[in-house]
């Protein structure tokens, strides 16, 4: 998953588990069945599951743009020497 | 969210909080409750009285109860314990409480009956005490929830009197 897909995927998560819970309270309250109220609540958790849990396509719709591989060869990484780098260490530290 | 098991355990963790969340909702909707029991307890007969070996009484009772709660079932009530329990003062103790029958009510379709029956429970007293002691029959329950907070009370029915002498 992107980023994106990310955050839209912890909010779909919080708000079905709410709605869910908020329904199968409604439903079962109304009704006098405490177990209806456990079954209603017990088929969203497994919907939300499925639905927010796996890396699905539609969570990927923003994809990270790395650095092509043919672009990066032409910049090499800087290359410190021995020991400046190791007096900058002992600064940091 | 960075992981698939990242996103599991969310989700579970979330969806175990609200389940909580929900069953003490639950738990205090059965304070909207208003409950109506009756009940009734009728000493048919002194079955037998007499004084053991060890000096303690024992009183045998046929009782006729007959209740009615079927109003302190809610959505949220797994079941209902009922019993009946014997009162009276002597000197050595200010209140003496020996229970006679106790039962289980499953359901509300259960819970408006009558039961014919010779005392479950022995009665038994610590010492001599009671010819012709004066007692009153109290009739407790317990609603149990499915989750939550359990209630509690009792009807106190008085006047009932053992003999003045073993039988």
């Amino acid at each position: 998953m992107d980023w994106q897909g990310q955050k839209h995927s912890e909010f779909l998560m919080q708000i079905l588990l709410v709605v869910f819970a908020v329904v199968a309270f409604a439903v079962g309250y109304a009704i006098e069945s405490f177990q209806m109220m456990i079954l209603i609540y017990a088929s969203g958790v497994l919907l939300t599951a499925l639905i927010t849990v796996p890396n699905w396509p539609f969570f990927n719709r923003h994809p990270l743009k790395w650095l092509d591989p043919s672009e990066a060869d032409r910049h090499p990484k800087p290359q410190a020497t021995t020991a400046a780098s190791k007096k900058k260490a002992s600064k940091q530290k | 969210m960075h992981s698939f098991g990242y996103r599991a355990n969310a989700l579970v963790t979330f969806a175990v909080t609200i389940l909580a969340a929900m069953c003490s909702l639950a738990s205090l909707s059965d304070n909207f409750n208003v409950p109506t029991p009756t009940a009734d307890v009728k000493v048919l007969n002194i079955n037998w009285f007499q004084k053991q070996p060890n000096g303690n009484d024992e009183v045998s009772l046929t009782l006729n109860i007959s209740v009615d709660l079927s109003s302190m079932f809610t959505w949220n009530t797994k079941q209902v314990f009922v019993f009946v329990a014997a009162e009276y003062e002597t000197p050595q103790n200010a209140l003496n409480q020996v229970s006679l029958w106790d039962g289980i009510i499953p359901s509300k379709e259960h819970a408006k009956f009558w039961i014919h029956t010779t005392n479950k429970y022995r009665f038994i007293d610590q010492g001599s005490n009671l010819r012709g002691k004066d007692f009153n029959l109290t009739l407790h329950w317990h609603v149990m929830p499915k989750t939550g907070k359990m209630f509690a009370d009792k009807i106190v029915k008085s006047g009932y009197h053992l003999p003045e002498e073993y039988r």
